[in-house]
C-alpha cells in the first residue's frame, strides 16, 4: 500500500495504523471531522440481521462518492443458522479509500457487532486500536451463554484497548419507530438501518440514494420502507447528537486513482452476466445459458434470466448435466452457449464436456468456484478446480481456461471466453471464485463502441471437393491457421452432417476407428488448443533487478499486487506477473519464469498452478498456499514473500 | 401410406411443424438415406424402424435441413447416423436434455431423439421425465428391447424379475419399468406405443407423434435378435397377438380378441364398479354396453395408466398398442418464444450500453 489509514479516535499505531493526513476545524456541531486515507469496516450480525444488505448500501454511498473500494462479504450455507450461534454470523468487510487500493483489507479499522455471537467470531481478526460498535440489547446473558462467554465481554476487560461504542441498537431503532404500526420485533428488524445510518454518519457518505432504494425495495409495504428510512435517519442523528461519537471521518473521493469515465460499483457475477450478454451481442448471436442452481453462480442464472430482451434463453435444467447438455445443444443450433457452476457441478459436466471437446463445438463452462472437495465449503471462496478445468476428463480434452483477476474483470473475461470459443470452435472454462463472484469494486464502463467485435461466420455451403469434382461438405476440415472446423448449423441446406462423440475421421467426421487417424486427431485438437492466441504475460519489475518473481492466476491478483506494493515500499525488490490465461499459458511465459532466480506461486489450494508451472517449464517454482475459505491477507502474502527474497 | 414414400404435396401442416419450412419439391425415402454403411446386427429389429422412419419423413415434406436426429449410447442411438439430416450421437442418457436446447432455441427445427431402454430409462431416466414434463417439442423414440445390446446382453430397467443374463446369472432382481406408465407419469402430453415389425402402426404413430405439438413418447417395441430374441414374439405371431394385442383407436371401443358376431374382438375393457379399475371381460359372455370407448383426448390421465397397467410384464399379455394419450397443453419452446417477445413489449429492445451503465454511476473528468 502507499499510503495508510489514519488512526480513529483513541487508536495509537495498530498494525493498520498510521497518521492523520489532515484535521478539519469543527463543524457546526462542534464535532470534530478527521480526514482519513483509508478505512475498513466489517458489519457482522445474524444470518438474518441483514448484514449483507447494509453493507450493499454501505458500499453504493461509498461508491457514488468516488472512493475506490474493494468488498468482501462472508456468509454461512445455511440460510437461517439458528439465531445468535457462531455459525449463523454474516458478515460483510468494505474497505474504501481516497486512493486505487486491491484488496478488501487485513484487518478491520470498525468493527459492527450486532450480537455476541458477530464479536465472539470476528473480534480476532480486530486489532486492538480500532473502534467496536456492539448492540449492547444483544447482550444479554443467555445470548453470551449462547457463545461461550461466561462474563460479559463489554466488562470483563477483555476489549481493552478497543474504542467500544456499546449502542442499544435495537431500543433505539424502536424506539424511533414508535409512531409507525408496527410491533417490537418488527421494528426492531430495522435496527440494521439504524446501524447503517449511524456508520453513514461517522463517514460523511451520501444518504439520498439509500433512501430512494429503500423506497423502491419496499415499494409494495410503504409502511415498512418508511420505518427503515426513519431509522435509517435516526441512526444519522443519533451519531450526531450522542456524545459517545466524538469525531467523523472524511475518506475523500479517489478522484487521481481513476482514469476519466463513468464508473459504477460491480461485483464479479453481476460483470460476469454483463460480459456474457454483451458478448452476446458483439457476436450477434442469441445468448443461451442452461444452469443448475448452485452457490456461489445461482447469481449469474438470476441476472441472465432478467434480460430475456436482450434474446437470452435461461433454462433451469433438472440437473448440472442437464444444464450443459442443454447448452451444448443451443451451441449446436447455433446460440452462444453457457453453462455456470461450481467445483461440484463441474464435476458432473465432465462427460458433457469431453463431448463438446470431440464435437468442437463453443460452449463456454463457468465454474464460480468454492471450498472443496465434495459439498465443501459453499459460500467460501477457493482455485482449487484448476486441475479439475484443466485435467478432469477422460480422454485426452484439452479446454482453454481464462481467469479474471478482480470482480469488474469477469466483464472482459467472458468476452475473452466467447472470443476463443467462437474462434476455436472449443469449450472454454472460466474459472472466477466465491471472493470475485460476491466481492465488488468501482468498474469504468466500457463505451459499447470499444468492445470487440465477436461476429463469427457459419458454413453456408460445401467446402472440400473429391477427386471426381464433386463439391461437398466436410465438417472437420480445418481452418489452417485456427484449426478450427466450421459450424454448419441445422436449417443450412446442403451441409447437413453427423456428429457425435465416437472418433471421427479427419475431414469428412465419419466414425473412424482407425489408429493412425486417431493419433492425429488427438494431436490436432490439442494443437488447437495449444495455438489459441493470448497475448503475453506482463511483468511488473521496475527496476529490473528483482530476483524473485511472484506469479498468480485468477483471483489473487489484488492480494499479491497489494504485497508486492508493502514489499517494494520497504525497499525491496520483487518481480510480479500474473496469469489471466492458463490454458493456454501465455508464448512468453518459459522465458519471463527463467528471469529470474526464484518463483513464487501464491494459491488458495495446495499448488495446482505451481504443479502445472514445475512440470511444462522445468522451474523450480516454491509454491505459498491457503485454504481458509478467505482471500489472502496483503500482509501475511508481504511477510511470506519478503521470507523467501531473504532466504532465498 | 409407407411403400411408396411419396409424400402428398398439399399434406396438411400441423401446428406442430408451422415454424419448419417445408422441402422445395416432393421427397422420396431415398433422400432421407446417408451415404454410411448401416452397421446394426443382420436380422435386427432397428432395420425396420429405420425403414419406416425414412420411410415417413417425405410425408412430413420438411426441408431435410431443419430436421434433427439426437441420440444417446445404445445400439439404436447409432441411428442418426443413417439419416441424410442434421444428426448428433451423443452421449449416454443424455439426448433429451441436449435436444431441449436445441429444440428451445430453435423453433424452426423438427428435432427428434431416438433413445433405448437402457439410454433412456436407466442412465437416463432424469432427463426423459423432465422433457415430458417441460412438453418440450421433441418427438422421443424409445427402442425398448429389453436388453442391453452394445455391452452384450446385461439385463435392462425394462426387462423382466428373474431374468437371467450375463450381469445376472441367478435371476435379475430388479422390478421392470413399463416405459408407457412412467411417461404417463411424468406428464407427458402424448404417449404411444408400437412394434418394429408392423410398419403400418409405427407408421400411423409416427405421424400422429410428429404432428403432436409437444414432446411426444414412442415406445417401440423391438427385437434384438442376438441378446433377447422373440422377447416379442407374442405381440407378432398372428395367433397369439390376437389375444395379446390391445389395439387402441381413439373413440373406438376397446376391443380385442378372437371376433365376437359383431366382428370386433370377444375380449373387451370395462372399468370395474367397485374398484374403479379396468379388467377384461368376455363380451359374448357380459355383454358391450359397458366396453370403455379408447378417448386418447381427454384431459385426465388416469384411464390411460390404467390401460398401460393391463399388460403382463412377465407374458406381455393384454399388452395395449397404438397412441394411449395425445392432449395439448403448454408447449416449453413457444412459451419461452413468448417470454422473449414479451419481454420486448414491456421493456423494448435490449440497450447494452444502458445495461451497462445501471443506475448509480459517477463520473470522474480528466
Amino acid at each position: 500500500m502507499t499510503s495508510q489509514v489514519s488512526s480513529p479516535a483513541g487508536q495509537q499505531s495498530g498494525p493498520e495504523g498510521g497518521q492523520d493526513s489532515g484535521r478539519d476545524a469543527d463543524n457546526a456541531d462542534n464535532k470534530e471531522i478527521r480526514r482519513l486515507d483509508r478505512v475498513i469496516i466489517r458489519f457482522a450480525g445474524d444470518s438474518g440481521d441483514g448484514m449483507q444488505l447494509t453493507g450493499d448500501r454501505f458500499t453504493s454511498e461509498t461508491a457514488s462518492f468516488g472512493n475506490d473500494l474493494s468488498t468482501l462479504p462472508n456468509f454461512p450455507a445455511e440460510i437461517r443458522a439458528p439465531a445468535g450461534t457462531l455459525p449463523g454470523v454474516s458478515s460483510f468487510q468494505l474497505h474504501f479509500a481516497d486512493h486505487d487500493i486491491l484488496t478488501p483489507g487485513d484487518a478491520p479499522n470498525v468493527l459492527v457487532a450486532m450480537n455476541p455471537a458477530a464479536l465472539k467470531a470476528n473480534i480476532a481478526d480486530v486489532p486492538r486500536g480500532a473502534e467496536i460498535i456492539v448492540n449492547t440489547d444483544e447482550f444479554t446473558k443467555r445470548a453470551m451463554a449462547k457463545v461461550g462467554y461466561e462474563a460479559s465481554p463489554l466488562d470483563d476487560g477483555s476489549l481493552d484497548g478497543y474504542s467500544v461504542h456499546p449502542v442499544p441498537l435495537t431500543t433505539l431503532t424502536v424506539e424511533a419507530l414508535k409512531d409507525y404500526d408496527l410491533g417490537r420485533k418488527e421494528a426492531g428488524r430495522s435496527k440494521n438501518m439504524f446501524a447503517l445510518g449511524l456508520l453513514s454518519w461517522m463517514y460523511n457518505r451520501p444518504t439520498e440514494q439509500t433512501e430512494a432504494f429503500l423506497r423502491s425495495k419496499f415499494a409494495k409495504k410503504p409502511t415498512v420502507a418508511e420505518a427503515n428510512i426513519a431509522a435509517f435517519r435516526a441512526g444519522w442523528n443519533f451519531g450526531e447528537t450522542t456524545e459517545d461519537f466524538a469525531v467523523s471521518y472524511e475518506v475523500a473521493p479517489a478522484s487521481s486513482a481513476f482514469p476519466p469515465g463513468t464508473y459504477r460499483n460491480i461485483s464479479g457475477n453481476l460483470a460476469l452476466s454483463y460480459g456474457l450478454i454483451a458478448a452476446s451481442q458483439q457476436a450477434d448471436l442469441p445468448l443461451f445459458l442452461g444452469s443448475y442452481p448452485i452457490t456461489p453462480a445461482s447469481d449469474v442464472l438470476h441476472e441472465l434470466s432478467k434480460h430475456k430482451n436482450f434474446g437470452v434463453r435461461s433454462f433451469q435444467a433438472e440437473d448440472e448435466i442437464a444444464g450443459i447438455g442443454a447448452a451444448l445443444g443451443a451451441a449446436f443450433g447455433g446460440s452462444l452457449a453457457v453453462t455456470t457452476t461450481s467445483g461440484p457441478g463441474v464435476a458432473l459436466k465432465s462427460e458433457t464436456i469431453g463431448l463438446a471437446v470431440s464435437l468442437e463445438l463453443p460452449l463456454l463452462i463457468i465454474d464460480i468456484q468454492r471450498g472443496g472437495p465434495s459439498t465443501g465449503l459453499p459460500t467460501k471462496t477457493e482455485q482449487a478446480d484448476l486441475l479439475q478445468a484443466m485435467y478432469g476428463r477422460n480422454g485426452e480434452a484439452p479446454v482453454p481456461i481464462v481467469a479474471p483477476a478482480t470482480p469488474a474483470d469477469c466483464f472482459t473475461a467472458a468476452l475473452d471466453a466467447a472470443r476463443i470459443a467462437l474462434t476455436y470452435r472449443t469449450p472454454v472454462f472460466l474459472l472466477s471464485d466465491g471472493y470475485l463472484a460476491n466481492g465488488s469494486e468501482p468498474w469504468r464502463i466500457p463505451d459499447v463502441d470499444e468492445l470487440p467485435d465477436l461476429r463469427t461466420q457459419f458454413a453456408s455451403g460445401p467446402n472440400h471437393a473429391l477427386d471426381d469434382g464433386t463439391e461437398v461438405f466436410w465438417p472437420y476440415k480445418r481452418d489452417p491457421h485456427t484449426l478450427a472446423r466450421p459450424w454448419a448449423v441445422p436449417g443450412t441446406p446442403g451441409l447437413e452432417h453427423r456428429i457425435g462423440g465416437i472418433e471421427k475421421q479427419d475431414g469428412t467426421g465419419n466414425i473412424s476407428y482407425d489408429p493412425a487417424n486417431h493419433d492425429f486427431m488427438v494431436r490436432t485438437r490439442q494443437a488447437k488448443v495449444d495455438g489459441v492466441e493470448v497475448p503475453d504475460v506482463e511483468v511488473s519489475d521496475p527496476s529490473g533487478n528483482a530476483k524473485l518473481l511472484v506469479l498468480g492466476w485468477g483471483s489473487t491478483y489484488g492480494p499479491i499486487t497489494a504485497a508486492v506494493r508493502r514489499i517494494r515500499k520497504a525497499g525491496d525488490e520483487i518481480a510480479q506477473a500474473h496469469l489471466r490465461y492458463v490454458n493456454p499459458f501465455p508464448r512468453n511465459l518459459g522465458e519471463v519464469l527463467k528471469r529470474y532466480e526464484k518463483v513464487v506461486v501464491p494459491e488458495m489450494n495446495l499448488g495446482q498452478l505451481a504443479t502445472l508451472i514445475r512440470a511444462r517449464y522445468l522451474v523450480d517454482a516454491q509454491s505459498y498456499t491457503q485454504v481458509r475459505g478467505l482471500p489472502f491477507k496483503a500482509e501475511q502474502l508481504a511477510t511470506a514473500l519478503k521470507e523467501a527474497i531473504t532466504h532465498g | 401410406m409407407a411403400e411408396t414414400s411419396r409424400s402428398a404435396p398439399t399434406a396438411p401442416v400441423s401446428e406442430a411443424l408451422s415454424l419448419v419450412p417445408k422441402a422445395d419439391g416432393k421427397q422420396s425415402m431415398k433422400d432421407f438415406k446417408s451415404d454410411q454403411e448401416v452397421r446394426w446386427c443382420p436380422g435386427c429389429g432397428d432395420y425396420a424402424v429405420l425403414a419406416a422412419v425414412q420411410g415417413f419423413m417425405p410425408e412430413l415434406g420438411l426441408a431435410k435441413e431443419n430436421i434433427v436426429f439426437v441420440s444417446g449410447i445404445g445400439c439404436s442411438s447409432r441411428f442418426p447416423y443413417y439419416m441424410n439430416t442434421y444428426g448428433m450421437h451423443s452421449i449416454h442418457g443424455r439426448a433429451p436434455a441436449i435436444a431441449t436446447g436445441l429444440a428451445a432455441s430453435r423453433r424452426d427445427l423438427s428435432v427428434w431423439v431416438v433413445t433405448g431402454d437402457g439410454d433412456a430409462l436407466s442412465i437416463g431416466g432424469n432427463h426423459l421425465i423432465h422433457a415430458l414434463r417441460r412438453n418440450v417439442n421433441l418427438k422421443i423414440l424409445l427402442f425398448n428391447n429389453r436388453i442391453y445390446g452394445l455391452t452384450k446382453g446385461q439385463y435392462s430397467p425394462t426387462s423382466e424379475a428373474g431374468k437371467i443374463t450375463k450381469s445376472t446369472p441367478m435371476g435379475s432382481l430388479d422390478a421392470p419399468f413399463n416405459p408407457v406408465s412412467l411417461a404417463l407419469g411424468a406428464e407427458a402430453s402424448f404417449v404411444a406405443r408400437t412394434v418394429d415389425s408392423d410398419r403400418k402402426h409405427l407408421t400411423s404413430v409416427l405421424r400422429a407423434a410428429a404432428d403432436h405439438p409437444g414432446s411426444a413418447l414412442v415406445e417401440i417395441y423391438q427385437n434384438c435378435n442376438i441378446f433377447n430374441d422373440g422377447a416379442f414374439e407374442v405381440l407378432k405371431d398372428q395367433e397369439k397377438a390376437q389375444e395379446a394385442v390391445i389395439r387402441l383407436e381413439h373413440g373406438e371401443p376397446i376391443r380385442f380378441g378372437a371376433p365376437a358376431e359383431d366382428g370386433l374382438g370377444s375380449q373387451g375393457v370395462v372399468r370395474d364398479r367397485a374398484t374403479g379399475d379396468l379388467r377384461i371381460v368376455d363380451v359374448r359372455a357380459e355383454g358391450t354396453a359397458e366396453v370403455l370407448v379408447h378417448d386418447a383426448h381427454t384431459a385426465s390421465p388416469t384411464t390411460a395408466f390404467a390401460l398401460s397397467r393391463l399388460a403382463d410384464p412377465d407374458t406381455l399379455h393384454h399388452t395395449p398398442i397404438g397412441v394411449l394419450r395425445d392432449v395439448r397443453r403448454p408447449v416449453y419452446d413457444t412459451e419461452m418464444a413468448d417470454q422473449l417477445e414479451r419481454a420486448v413489449e414491456q421493456n423494448g429492445k435490449g440497450d447494452l450500453s444502458a445495461l451497462l451503465h445501471g443506475n448509480d454511476t459517477w463520473t470522474v473528468v480528466g
